[in-house]
Order: C-alpha cells, then sequence, then structure tokens
C-alpha cells in the first residue's frame, strides 16, 4: 500500500516503513539501544530526504524513550538529578546543533555534515565495542567467568568546581562534566537524529563513573527532553518534521522493541554486543563507500534561497 | 460607415482559421493519503469556418507545467578523497513538472524559432540567466537538471504521443508521477502547419493536497509550534500506550 507523505511529499510503501520500524524496534529492543543510529541511514536508502528524516526520527525517538524510561521508573533505576543535569546540557547542545544543521543547509552541506558524523561516530563506537566484545569472548571461552575491567582514575574531574551530590548514583562530583556531555550528545541529537544513547551511555559509565544499572533510565530520561526540543526546533525553523512518517515508524518500532526484548534474553551479553558491534560497521561502511566511491549522478537539485 | 463595419468584422473575426475546443478528464488532481500519481487524458477538437486546408499536414502540441520554483543545482567534486558538493547553478525558474507531447517528432513538427518564442521544449521551458564566475560551464548544470528529473518522471518528452483524427479531434494522455508540487498546472495546446504555430489554447489543472494531507501540510507552515508539540504529544501517547497495552498482555 503506497502512502503520501505530506511533508517529505513522496511516496513510500507504508508496510516497508512499518517493516523498518519494526526491524529497527527488535534490534534496539534486543540490545538496549535507540535505534536511531540505524533508522535514520536507513531512511536515506528509501528515499526520504535528509532533512526530514533527521527531523522525523528525532520524533520517533520520543516515543521510543518514553515507552523505555516508564519501565525504569518503576524500577526506580531513574537519577533524576544528574537526568536534569544532562539535559540541562543537552537542550543547549541541540539548539547549537539546529543552528549548525540550518547554516549547512544553506551552504548545501548539510547531507555531507550528517553522513560524516555517522561515519566517525559509528565507525569509532562499532570498531571499540567489536574489538572490546572479541576480548571479552576469548576471555570467557579461557577463564570461564571473566573478571570486569578496572575502570580507570578520574582524578582531573574530581578536582573540578561546583560539586554537587547526585544520591541514586551515590556520586559527589562536579556538575561540569555532565553538563558538557550533555551538550555535545546535544549537537549529535539535532545534527545526526539520533537519541545518542551509544554515546551518552559510554560516557556516563566511562566518564563520570555512574553505577550500570541507573545509567541505562537515566540516559533514556534526558533523551526524551533532548528529542522532543529538537522535534520542536526542526518543525518550526526547517519545517521538516513528518507526523506520518513518525507515526508509521513507530508503530513499527514499539511492537519490534517489545519483540526484540524477548529474542535478546535468549542470547549471551557477549554475542549480542558483537552482532551490534557488525552491524554498526556495516551501516557505517555502507555511508562511507557513498562518501568515497565516484556517485552514479555528480548533481543534485536543491530548493534554492534560504542562506 | 460600410468600411467601419468592414473592419469591425475583420477585427471580430477569428484571428486563426483554426481553433481549439479543449475537453479535460479532469480539471483537479488531489493529493491524498493513497495518492500514488494520477493520468490525465487530454482531448479536444479544432473547430473551423473554412474547409480543412489540403496543402500542409496539421499537427497538435501539448504541454502540461507545473508550477516553476528557483532550483540550486550542486555538483559534487573529489576533495580530501570524498565526494562533496563543490560548485552551485542558480536555475531562476524551472518547472516542478514538465511533459511536452506531440503528434509528431517534436524537432521535426515545431521549428526552432517558434519553439523559443512560445517556450515548448523542455529546454526552452527552463530559465537560467547567470551562473557565478566560478562555474564554466553552467550548460551542463541545466543539463543535469534535465536529466534528473526525466528519469525520476517529472520531465516528459512524449513524441507521436497526441493522436489526430480526421484532422479534427486530438487526444493523449499524460501520467503524473506521485512526487508532485502543489499548485496551478498550465495546460497549453498548440495547433501547428508547416512548423508554425496557428493557434493556441490554454487552460490550468489544479493539483493540491486535501483531506488530512491539506490539514497536515497548512498546519505545518502557519502553526509550526503546534504542529511540532502535536507531534510531540502524539509520539509520547504512543510510548505511554505501547507499554501500557504490553504490560496488559504480560499480565
Amino acid at each position: 500500500m503506497m502512502i503520501y507523505l505530506p511533508i517529505a511529499e513522496v511516496s513510500v510503501n507504508a508496510f516497508l516503513l512499518l517493516g523498518l520500524g519494526g526491524i529497527v524496534g527488535v534490534l534496539s529492543g534486543m540490545f538496549g539501544v535507540g535505534g536511531g543510529f540505524l533508522m535514520t541511514p536507513l531512511l536515506f536508502f528509501i528515499g526520504i530526504p535528509p532533512a526530514v528524516a533527521v527531523a522525523t526520527e528525532a520524533n520517533q525517538i520520543v516515543a521510543s524513550s518514553f515507552s523505555g524510561v516508564l519501565a525504569h521508573l518503576k524500577r526506580k533505576t531513574v537519577d533524576l538529578k544528574m537526568g536534569t543535569v544532562l539535559l540541562t546540557g543537552g537542550l543547549v547542545g541541540a539548539g547549537l546543533g539546529v543552528i549548525v544543521f540550518n547554516y549547512l543547509k544553506g551552504l548545501g552541506q548539510v547531507d555531507l555534515l550528517v553522513k560524516l558524523c555517522y561515519v566517525v561516530f559509528l565507525g569509532i563506537i562499532g570498531g571499540l565495542m567489536f574489538v572490546e566484545s572479541l576480548r571479552a569472548l576469548r576471555r570467557s571461552r579461557a577463564a570461564g567467568g571473566a573478571p570486569l575491567p578496572r575502570r580507570r582514575s578520574r582524578g582531573w574531574i574530581h578536582a573540578l568546581p561546583f560539586k554537587m551530590r547526585f544520591r541514586t548514583s551515590g556520586l559527589y562530583i562536579s556538575v561540569i562534566p555532565p553538563l558538557v556531555v550533555g551538550v555535545l550528545v546535544g549537537i549529535l541529537a539535532a545534527i545526526m537524529g539520533v537519541g545518542g544513547g551509544f554515546i551518552m551511555v559510554p560516557a556516563m559509565i566511562y566518564l563520570l563513573g555512574m553505577p550500570t544499572k541507573v545509567v541505562v533510565g537515566t540516559s533514556l530520561f534526558q533523551i526524551i527532553f533532548v528529542t522532543a526540543f529538537t522535534t520542536l526546533l526542526h518543525a518550526t525553523t526547517n519545517f521538516t518534521v513528518d507526523i506520518v512518517l513518525a507515526v508509521l515508524l513507530l508503530v513499527g518500532g514499539v511492537i519490534g522493541a517489545q519483540i526484540g526484548a524477548r529474542i535478546g534474553t535468549k542470547l549471551k551479553a557477549e554475542q549480542l554486543r558483537i552482532l551490534l558491534a557488525i552491524m554498526v560497521l556495516a551501516v557505517c561502511g555502507k555511508l562511507a563507500l557513498d562518501l568515497l566511491i565516484q556517485p552514479g549522478e555528480l548533481y543534485s537539485l536543491g530548493a534554492s534561497g534560504g542562506h | 460607415m460600410r468600411v467601419l463595419l468592414l473592419i469591425l468584422a475583420l477585427l471580430s473575426a477569428p484571428a486563426a482559421a483554426e481553433e481549439v475546443v479543449l475537453g479535460l478528464s479532469r480539471d483537479e488532481v488531489a493529493i491524498t493519503t493513497r495518492f500514488d500519481g494520477s493520468e490525465i487524458l487530454i482531448f479536444g477538437a479544432i473547430k473551423r469556418e473554412e474547409p480543412i486546408p489540403a496543402d500542409s499536414e496539421l499537427d497538435v502540441i501539448i504541454t502540461l507545467a507545473g508550477p516553476s520554483q528557483p532550483i540550486t543545482v550542486r555538483r559534487k567534486a573529489r576533495r580530501f578523497g570524498i565526494w562533496i558538493n563543490t560548485d552551485a547553478v542558480e536555475v531562476d525558474a524551472a518547472p516542478s513538472f514538465y511533459a511536452v507531447a506531440a503528434s509528431g517528432v517534436l524537432t521535426e513538427v515545431l521549428k526552432d524559432v517558434e519553439d523559443l518564442r512560445y517556450r515548448v521544449s523542455i529546454n526552452r521551458a527552463i530559465r537560467s540567466v547567470g551562473a557565478p564566475e566560478t562555474v564554466t560551464d553552467s550548460e551542463s548544470f541545466t543539463e543535469a537538471l534535465i536529466r534528473i528529473r526525466r528519469d525520476s518522471g517529472l520531465y516528459q518528452r512524449l513524441d507521436d504521443h497526441v493522436v489526430v483524427d480526421q484532422q479534427t479531434l486530438f487526444r493523449t494522455s499524460v501520467t503524473m508521477p506521485a512526487n508532485l508540487t502543489e499548485g496551478a498546472y498550465a495546460t497549453r495546446i498548440f495547433l501547428v502547419r508547416d512548423g508554425v504555430v496557428v493557434s493556441e489554447k490554454s487552460t490550468k489543472i489544479d493539483v493540491r493536497k486535501v483531506g488530512l494531507e491539506r490539514w497536515l501540510f497548512s498546519l505545518s507552515r502557519q502553526q509550526p509550534l503546534i504542529y511540532g508539540l502535536l507531534s510531540i504529544a502524539i509520539a509520547i501517547a504512543a510510548g505511554w500506550g505501547a507499554s501500557a497495552v504490553f504490560r496488559y498482555i504480560r499480565a
């Protein structure tokens, strides 16, 4: 069934969108990630204009992270105070990100920026995750149970001023590192159309030293606000949020996520991580090839004016 | 007095001996949620006060043009090992959709001078004035614009696509793709003899979003804040609904 998207102004197969939402939902349920970093490139591949894909995906992430955070709130695994600090930074970052996005859109370089961000971040995260999980897999085969890797010392972070107590996380640290992390992830969220969980989660564990059990819930909590704000900014400045596209994706997504969560419990953590790493690297590779290989059509069309 | 009447009669007489009477299968295209392109039938007859001229063949050319917009055409080049947009040329006005159907091969049916005058062929329908000094081959940008739009079905040259019966009745069909821009689509019919336009008639077809498409599109442009808040509200409701439904199923 073909459906005409009012903002993207293209006609696409509704079942294809539901299916994409479903598949990404299954993956995000399996791996506990938002899935934005997979969905946005997939939307590029099926011909949704990148500006619309980025803005609409932000809207879809609001739905999936809201659905996720409810479960975490019930289990009391959300550090609301830390989340508030992170999202303060996140809102500033999202604002900056949209400004950069709109400036480059005028120059005709926004596709390049978005794709470069994807290649760089997916490459780094995917590569690190792949190496790490291979090592973990080998260790678990050799010794049966692997000891947790020791955390790096965070001496310089403790020297910073404006300290605050975060009871749920059991931390007494300066508010500067979480603010900076928030700003950086906010910028990425606005430019890449992702929640930024795949950067936020490692940053919270390794940089801020938060306990793993509150990391996912807190990350989801602040993602809701940052992506909702990003959606509003894109809707009011670029008019690129396609509500019909968002609804189709999130219907598939929320159903897929529940199925994925069940599959996830049947697989081992190391196997899951390796699968996720391979997938991230595959998307990264496809985007990198598009940038490196001479395109079939050197010319592209864009609306005039606005810069 | 008699001379005056004669002059008046001459003035009021049709400028051309042959005139077009036009019909359209529809004068409105509604873009609905299920919109997947549209086919338009354009047909008509030729009205004459005199017998059919025997010394020349009659040809009919029909054009259908979407609203014109300025367009930026960008070209990629290799910089630092990756392909990025470097040069850009502004095309002042290019129709978002353009189809030209002729009863023969367009270039044989219509003289170049007449094409220039009436802007009939695809190349002439596009208006491009200046290119920045850094770009020396602005021609190739216009060609690229036509090539890209022709490949996606937005620009169509339909030679031998108008059927003319008895030099009196004519008809053609134009297929419009799904990715249409809203607006008034100008339809022009040219009667051509010996490569010269002897009569012209024009009308328009309204292409517009309707129903939900119309409502969402207007809301997103006129009340972007409300539209944005609505998107977020739907997302939150869906997220809450999904988790509630699955909790109920599990319980």
